[in-house]
């Protein structure tokens, strides 16, 4: 079967010069602009260029490492990121279309601060704004904040019971923080704001709601300083590869980012996300759930295996990541991300390689080969992340309390 | 003997939440959406102003146990404002307000410092302080903090961030493709604080900013507030007063800085100021009396009476006379989120205070309340504004001011028009900016240029 159901959605992952750890020394990368506005303005320009759905930011409460419980040391990698939600209100003024979902740290960070910033980054891109939501239960990051203890763990510890317990808690805690950040965006009606000068009111205060939020890891009044945001709920997402990452993205996500390698593997995880959306009863709301890959991308498929080759002798040691690594023409992914669709993916957030020759290689090979089979956009067809992702503007949950 | 003329420093406050801006004006805009700060920030930046302010307050205000209505209610996110301005400006400083005390130290670093590189280094950090139940109720951590720390939490937070700011030296990032070295050393970033307030260590991750560290304002002319402005701040944000008043303020802080060994100019003295432009000195008058009457409704007249009164005065007419009961000195106030009502120390006396003066002149609640207010800082045609600006600044009872129009977003676009050249014209406010970053326009030297110079001496 060849016929794609509907068109696919397509985002893009930045992170510094690419998600290869050698792609900063590339020829195209630009490793001493990493940390300048016009670097990340012209990333999410090329990524508008090609009619791209959003882009996401990724960010750490610490230095980046190539272990996923400590520093590392290094030096031959990129070290050092600007917070990633004054990134994308930085680029936000200067393009038109495109979603900006860049990563929040939920577990050493406030809600309202968090809620209060996504909403504003809405305001400021009029409406494409999103955030992903991210946990950590690093020690050094811990150690950032000096408020909490995490105990020690090796990732190959990770299904033991006592690193289950941490995990568990931690995406617990970042559900009640997507709560929180929710109950917040929805804390003024749409309609607060009245200006009436006959009566001297400036806002409707029936129509500003507390939250009341009292939950296992904190609280919170309400409501927000700031009014509903454009998009009333700005999107929520999250990366999962697992059983509780899965449910955080079931109860809390409009969008789950996952790992498969192959169309059985989608499959699979697609089923098991739906479950706990009909757990969580949410099965009639739209959840999408995206592939990752990480692309090499190259007109022809022996440039971009050698390309991968030589990126990976400078690291010193072959590229893996969590994501299936894909390498080769923008055909040939075309195909792969049908099949991959046709077995329950919405949509795909790539993550370039090198983000100077793999996103254009993004916008300008496979965006064009979608388009040519009927599978992607040929035009920006709504004003708003929700919109392009076909997701309605949301009743507040509060209206509907209040005038019932 | 002549001293060379002082350049005047200049700067926007974005129209706060207060009835200071009236909202009511047929011209008044949103206080949210992104296009009335771009309108605002480019007015500043086309008027060479050095910098752009945001206030913050993280509890919508309430009095009498309901959300307070009668002023603008709401604001965005202050980082993300400054740092989506940044893109539609050039020069301009963006300074936002930040609590010390709903906040982590190591988060709100990194947050300046992204800020400043996102702006090519025109960040710049109002540290204020607060502590009180009703806004930490908002807060995860909004509960731990005796109302007494709140200064010493504040300066030590303060101190933290200028270690994380410092962590990184500038010359860590080789990105050599050739040698395959990205960070010269393994330990960028690295730091270790262990205070009673703050303990932590590790390593910071955002690299040196362009400024080095943001530039830093005190807020407020309390004994505690000018120690801590003359100890650490590189401009205070202080309140508006006669030049007499202001020369004693601005004598007075400047001469702490020796203590410290820093010299004068290492601290700017930037009152809030607000104005009425127009064409003639009696028109502005005229105007910016009913701007006086806009800003105080009837039924917001009640309410600041309130203030004092520290009852429920709905049932008041507020162009009658004022209550004849005393006000409730109880500890609970009916007013809550708000700094101001902690001005009136003695209620009793303040309200006896107040009756003698209503009877004396006649005067209505609304009468007393307008009157007793703030007058606008500078009213008269642009030469008289421009006088007096210039003749406070030169006097030493200032070096600039903030300016506070009370119209969102087109408030600031007369002074920029009209009062501006006036001040270009007599060599005493900049044609151009001379440097990318705020610190140039504030004539402020580099962390490292100060630290060199400590060094040396």
């Amino acid at each position: 079967m060849s016929s794609s159901p509907s068109p696919l959605h397509l985002a893009v992952a930045l992170d510094g010069a690419g998600w290869h750890p050698a792609a900063w020394r590339e020829p195209v990368a630009r490793p001493h602009e990493l940390l300048t506005a016009a670097y990340w303005t012209d990333l999410v320009t090329e990524a508008e260029r090609g009619l791209l759905d959003f882009v996401t930011i990724e960010d750490s409460l610490g230095l980046q490492s190539s272990s996923a419980t400590e520093p590392d040391d290094r030096t031959d990698q990129v070290r050092g990121r600007l917070d990633a939600v004054l990134i994308a209100a930085r680029v936000a003024p200067l393009t038109r279309h495109i979603g900006v979902v860049p990563t929040v740290v939920a577990t050493h960070t406030e809600p309202f601060h968090i809620s209060k910033a996504i909403a504003t980054l809405d305001y400021v891109s009029s409406g494409r704004a999103g955030l992903r939501v991210q946990v950590t239960a690093r020690r050094n990051e811990a150690a950032h904040f000096g408020r909490r203890t995490f105990p020690p763990f090796r990732i190959e510890d990770y299904d033991t019971p006592a690193v289950q317990d941490v995990v568990t808690d931690i995406f617990d805690e970042a559900a009640d923080h997507v709560e929180v950040v929710r109950r917040l965006w929805d804390s003024w009606e749409d309609d607060a704001e009245i200006r009436d000068v006959a009566t001297g009111r400036f806002v409707d205060r029936d129509k500003l709601h507390h939250i009341d939020f009292d939950g296992r890891f904190f609280s919170v009044k309400g409501p927000s300083i700031t009014p509903r945001p454009p998009q009333g709920q700005p999107i929520v997402s999250a990366l999962a590869h697992a059983t509780v990452p899965y449910r955080l993205v079931a109860r809390a996500a409009d969008i789950g980012y996952v790992t498969p390698h192959d169309a059985d593997q989608a499959r699979a995880v697609v089923a098991e996300i739906r479950a706990e959306q009909t757990a969580a009863d949410r099965a009639d709301d739209t959840l999408h759930v995206f592939g990752d890959l990480v692309v090499f991308l190259d007109d022809d498929p022996a440039e971009a295996a050698a390309r991968r080759e030589r990126l990976d002798v400078l690291a010193g040691h072959p590229y893996t990541s969590d994501a299936r690594i894909f390498t080769g023409t923008p055909s040939q992914l075309a195909d792969l991300l049908q099949e991959l669709q046709s077995a329950g993916l919405s949509g795909f957030r790539l993550r370039p390689a090198v983000a100077g020759h793999d996103l254009p290689a993004i916008t300008r090979g496979l965006v064009p080969e979608l388009q040519r089979r009927d599978a992607f956009r040929r035009a920006y067809e709504a004003d708003t992340l929700r919109g392009l992702l076909g997701l309605a503007r949301p009743a507040n949950r509060y209206a509907d309390a209040a005038h019932a | 003997m002549s001293k060379p003329l002082k350049q005047i420093h200049l700067a926007a406050h974005f129209p706060g939440v207060n009835n200071t801006t009236v909202w009511s004006d047929p011209e008044a805009g949103s206080h949210i959406e992104f296009s009335s700060f771009a309108h605002f920030a480019r007015t500043a930046e086309r008027a060479k102003f050095d910098f752009l302010f945001l206030a913050e307050g993280l509890r919508l205000r309430e009095q009498g146990g309901k959300i307070y209505d009668l002023d603008v209610v709401g604001r965005p996110d202050t980082f993300t404002v400054l740092a989506a301005l940044a893109a539609v400006t050039e020069h301009l400083g963006l300074t936002g307000t930040i609590n010390s005390t709903f906040n982590e130290p190591y988060e709100v670093a990194r947050q300046f410092a992204s800020l400043d590189h996102l702006s090519g280094g025109r960040a710049a950090w109002n540290v204020v302080t607060s502590w009180d139940a009703f806004t930490g109720e908002n807060f995860r951590r909004g509960g731990f903090l005796p109302q007494q720390e709140r200064y010493s939490r504040a300066k030590e937070f303060l101190a933290t961030a200028n270690e994380l700011f410092d962590s990184w030296h500038g010359d860590e990032i080789v990105a050599d493709p050739a040698t395959g070295t990205f960070l010269r050393d393994a330990k960028a970033g690295a730091f270790e604080h262990r205070g009673r307030h703050f303990d932590i260590h590790g390593q910071f991750n955002v690299p040196r900013s362009p400024q080095g560290r943001p530039v830093i304002f005190q807020a407020g002319d309390s004994e505690e507030g000018r120690e801590f402005a003359a100890a650490g701040a590189d401009a205070i944000f202080s309140r508006y007063s006669t030049l007499d008043a202001g020369r004693a303020f601005y004598t007075d802080v400047k001469s702490r800085l020796a203590k410290y060994g820093r010299r004068t100019d290492q601290l700017l003295i930037l009152p809030a100021a607000t104005f009425v432009l127009g064409d003639t000195d009696a028109e502005a008058e005229d105007l910016a009396k009913e701007v006086r009457r806009r800003q105080v409704s009837g039924a917001t007249a009640i309410k600041h009476l309130e203030f004092v009164w520290n009852r429920d005065l709905s049932s008041y007419d507020p162009d009658g006379p004022l209550p004849d009961i005393d006000p409730d000195v109880g500890d609970h106030h009916i007013s809550q989120g708000r700094a101001q009502v902690r001005m009136y120390r003695d209620p009793l006396a303040t309200a006896r205070e107040w009756r003698e003066l209503a009877a004396a002149n006649r005067w209505s609640i609304r009468d007393l309340v307008i009157e007793t207010g703030n007058r606008q800082a500078f009213i008269g045609s642009p030469a008289t504004v421009a006088k007096t600006i210039n003749d406070f600044v030169q006097a030493d009872a200032s070096d600039g001011f903030i300016l506070v129009p009370h119209l969102t977003p087109g408030g600031l676009d007369p002074f920029a028009d009209k009062v501006v050249p006036l001040l270009q014209e007599q060599g005493v406010f900049r044609t151009e900016y001379e440097g990318p970053t705020l610190r140039d326009h504030l004539g402020l030297a580099h962390p490292d240029e100060v630290r060199d110079e400590r060094a040396a001496s």
